[in-house]
């Protein structure tokens, strides 16, 4: 797939890095003549410099054909109309957005940015995810509108000893992965027991979280 | 009417205090209040310190109750993201988005934001006037 990455600093650089290992072809526009040289002296010949909200220069690396564009600026502005260049001019059939206001997140959605990746949310939810008292843990956003969660069942939890078909789930929730004090990962079965300390990977829409969270932690 | 212009420049201070004039209640925002030195001392409107782009500024700016919005800063993005968050997210009836880049200015009206790019007409106006 032909990946462009509008700008080339910490998280455009090794986002391109990783994609190229992965065999992708890549192309990373960045403005800064130092940083294009480095990436260049370092990746190869893969960066352009230039304004990756033109549609100039976005029409000189070829973005009719990228498969993917995504834009990783240090701002919010510029990573939007990027994406919305990208997608309207250039009919890309899929754009990625880097966000730093988490507030912005829906506007993006809504003007038709296909991904957005809120660091400022993601490392809030590394520190969820550090502190055990959080029954709840957000791993992933599924379409908008559903919420890839892990649960790690207390000792108090209404659902231990429970069979999986017994439990109050909120509609639309479906538990996909049980790992249990082995660490081994099962699928678990509607007979399935569940038992304290179980690790499980659940989904549910985004406004059940916390009937989830009530029915798996019973907090 | 209840105005808001986001960017006080030359063209923002100008605008901020013709509307001021015909009577409209202004509020001038921009991130550095050495721009409101541009303001004429009869401006009866509020200047208020903030970025455009966020949300809780606009609010404190009381963009829930404005009928219009210029986006009028000297970035052209910065313009198009303050546009459509007064536009679809607090429904602001006038948007109005300057936007140097023609070829972005046009897309952006083709995607039905009220748009203005005067690089193509003030070269225009130069070329005019190397004619006479």
């Amino acid at each position: 797939m032909y990946f462009i990455v509008v700008g080339g600093g910490a998280v455009g650089y090794n986002l391109g890095k990783s994609l190229l290992k992965d065999g992708q072809e890549v192309l990373i526009i960045e403005q800064d003549p130092q940083a294009c040289q480095r990436i260049t002296e370092e990746l190869g010949s893969v960066a352009v410099r230039g304004d990756g909200c033109e549609a100039k220069t976005l029409e000189e690396v070829g973005t009719a054909r990228a498969d993917v564009l995504v834009a990783v600026t240090g701002d919010d502005e510029d990573n939007l109309v990027a994406c919305q260049v990208a997608r309207h001019k250039f009919k890309v059939p899929k754009t990625i957005a880097r966000v730093k206001n988490p507030r912005l997140e829906p506007l993006f959605k809504l003007l038709g940015v296909d991904i957005t990746v809120s660091s400022t949310n993601l490392i809030l939810t590394h520190i969820q995810q550090g502190l055990p008292s959080h029954p709840l843990m957000p791993l992933l956003t599924l379409k908008g509108c559903l919420e890839v969660v892990e649960v790690c069942l207390p000792a108090v939890s209404p659902a231990v000893g429970k069979r999986l078909k017994e439990l109050a789930l909120p509609a639309g929730s479906v538990i996909c992965l049980l790992v249990g004090k082995d660490n081994l990962p099962v699928v678990p079965t509607k007979d399935t027991v569940l038992q304290a300390e179980d690790c499980l990977v659940a989904v549910t829409q985004t406004d059940s979280l916390v009937q989830l969270q009530a029915a798996l932690a019973g907090l | 009417m209840k105005a808001i212009i986001m960017g006080c420049g030359r063209v923002g201070a100008q605008l901020a205090a013709m509307l001021d004039t015909e009577g409209h209640d202004v509020v001038v925002l921009d991130i550095d209040p050495h721009s409101f030195r541009r303001l004429p001392q009869t401006f009866k409107g509020t200047p208020v310190v903030g970025n455009g782009t966020d949300e809780d500024v606009l609010r404190h700016a009381g963009i829930e109750e404005a009928q219009i919005f210029v986006a009028v800063t000297q970035g052209d993005n910065r313009n198009v993201l303050a546009a459509q968050i007064a536009k679809h997210i607090f429904k602001v009836p006038r948007v109005v988005c300057r936007i140097y880049d023609p070829i972005r200015e046009q897309m952006y009206r083709a995607l039905g934001l009220q748009t203005i790019s005067p690089t193509i007409a003030g070269a225009q106006m130069l070329r005019k006037a190397l004619e006479t």
